[in-house]
């Protein structure tokens, strides 16, 4: 079984643009059926780091192994200009051949069947947002990079899609890199977060990066907090009528 | 007739190419390569050799450059077109000049003119338009993931730079085997027009594509019969066809507005 290769590996890379390091020192694993969440601030190096991954950025410092070819990839944005008639059905293709029927399953997925006939533009944000996700599922990826995949999504439908995202990697027994400044989910099902800074600056299972100091003082008290209301403490077992065993 | 057969091959090729160069905002740089044109035109000439070849080849060299040269200085990349169309026109024009020792129809070259379309002509068009449209044929499917996103068409293996390089080729190539037809000055028209119609028609890329040529092929037909008969310069008139068209679709598009 090929389940000990990481899918990727990236060993203490940088990239250097205008004299300034976007990231130093970043080192990471991803293996199958492990979903890696990469958080930080704004501008801390997450998609710098990601767009490594894919081999869009030569890192300047450092290498990247890449143990698989089939990936699928979320950007932050895409802008589609007006000129390009792009209708749901076409995005869907554009780098992979899918019949109508396969790709209607993948959009049921992620509950936008309804679109499929629909122009790209006139797509609200949080509609595009689940165009993109099922057309990366679609293509049945073995290394799947989601950045920021929720932006714009309503509330219950961030938490279907991080569902949504929780069952792929189980299904499709792939690795997934998720970028997201949203710690709820990090806490929830991630299984390895790394919390960057333009380095790592902590990395290890939730539970461990939510006590790191340095974490907490990036992200303030009030986030550390708001993690402790989302995690799930095993410290106790219910009986069968709900109250606590002692 | 000549010309018709000549024009019709020009416009198939020159509508799936076009529709690129609006979906990736291409315009100026179809026009940079059009100007870089007449320089090759004018090397033809010197050095004595077929003016398609050194027109291809001229335009090909100023896109390469272009592409080096967008990576290596900070100066926008609209200035840089105009520097590189407006300095390979001038240095086309100044050897003109110098040249006096060879005739040189200029109005003809910039305008474009259907009475020195030879049969020769014909098959350049015809068989380097049909090398031009087999390459687009085979790099389309990676060309056009990589006008939606370059990042996603990298992260997904569709090499977008060498798709992107192979077009920019391409687009010397039509200038190269229409300059005859339609002259320098002329030539982005009749990338740009057929497709800015045909989007007024279309919901998906493949429709636009074939309405394009379509398009095309009406705007050169209307065109060089406009020519033939009010003797006017072929491709100004060709364009004139291809604008009213274009003004046309407009009227089209509203009519399918009022009926959705």
């Amino acid at each position: 079984m090929k389940k000990n290769i990481p899918l990727v590996k990236l060993n203490n890379s940088g990239v250097l643009r205008e004299k300034k390091w976007l990231v130093k020192g970043i080192s990471l694993e991803i293996y199958r059926e492990q979903i890696v969440t990469l958080i930080g601030p704004n501008g801390s190096g997450k998609t710098t780091t990601a767009k490594i991954i894919l081999k869009i950025i030569e890192p300047n410092e450092g290498k990247v192994e890449l143990n698989t070819k089939k990936i699928a990839y979320v950007p932050q944005k895409i802008n589609i200009d007006w000129a390009i008639p792009l209708r749901v059905i076409d995005f869907m293709n554009i780098t992979s051949k899918l019949n109508v029927s396969s790709i209607m399953d993948n959009l049921k997925l992620t509950g936008v069947d309804h679109l499929l006939y629909k122009d790209l533009i006139n797509l609200s944000g949080g509609e595009f947002q689940r165009v993109m996700i099922a057309r990366a599922i679609a293509k049945r990826p073995e290394l799947l990079i989601l950045d920021e995949p929720v932006q714009g999504v309503d509330f219950n439908g961030e938490i279907k899609l991080y569902n949504l995202i929780k069952n792929i990697s189980n299904n499709l027994k792939c690795g997934i890199l998720l970028i997201s400044h949203d710690i709820h989910f990090v806490m929830s099902s991630t299984d390895h977060v790394l919390c960057l800074n333009g380095h790592v600056c902590c990395s290890g299972t939730p539970q461990d990066v939510a006590k790191n100091p340095s974490y907490i003082e990036l992200f303030g008290e009030q986030a550390a907090s708001s993690i402790a209301l989302y995690k799930h403490n095993h410290d106790h077992t219910h009986n069968q009528d709900g109250s606590i065993k002692t | 007739m000549r010309a018709l057969i000549a024009g019709i091959g020009m416009a198939i090729v020159a509508g799936p190419l076009g529709c690129f160069v609006i979906w990736r905002r291409l315009a100026y740089f179809g026009d940079t390569l059009a100007h870089s044109g007449l320089l090759g035109v004018t090397l033809g000439f010197v050095l004595n050799i077929d003016l398609s070849f050194s027109v291809f080849v001229i335009s090909g060299i100023i896109a390469l450059l272009l592409l080096v040269l967008q990576k290596k200085t900070k100066l926008a990349g609209d200035s840089l077109l105009g520097l590189l169309a407006h300095s390979s026109l001038a240095i086309g024009l100044v050897i003109i000049a110098i040249l006096t020792t060879i005739r040189f129809d200029l109005m003809g070259l910039l305008l474009g003119d259907i009475l020195s379309v030879s049969m020769n002509d014909i098959l350049i068009i015809w068989i380097g338009g049909g090398i031009l449209l087999l390459v687009f044929f085979f790099i389309w499917k990676s060309l056009f993931a990589a006008t939606i996103s370059y990042d996603l068409a990298k992260a997904e293996k569709m090499s977008p730079e060498i798709s992107n390089y192979i077009f920019t080729i391409l687009l010397a190539g039509i200038i190269a085997i229409s300059i005859k037809m339609i002259g320098v000055l002329l030539i982005t028209g009749l990338l740009l027009i057929p497709p800015a119609m045909s989007r007024n028609f279309s919901n998906s890329p493949t429709k636009m594509v074939i309405f394009s040529i379509i398009g095309g092929t009406f705007s050169v037909i209307l065109g060089l019969y406009c020519s033939l008969y009010l003797n006017t310069p072929s491709g100004p008139s060709i364009i004139v066809a291809a604008m009213m068209l274009f003004i046309l679709s407009l009227f089209f598009k509203k009519g399918l507005n009022i009926v959705n």
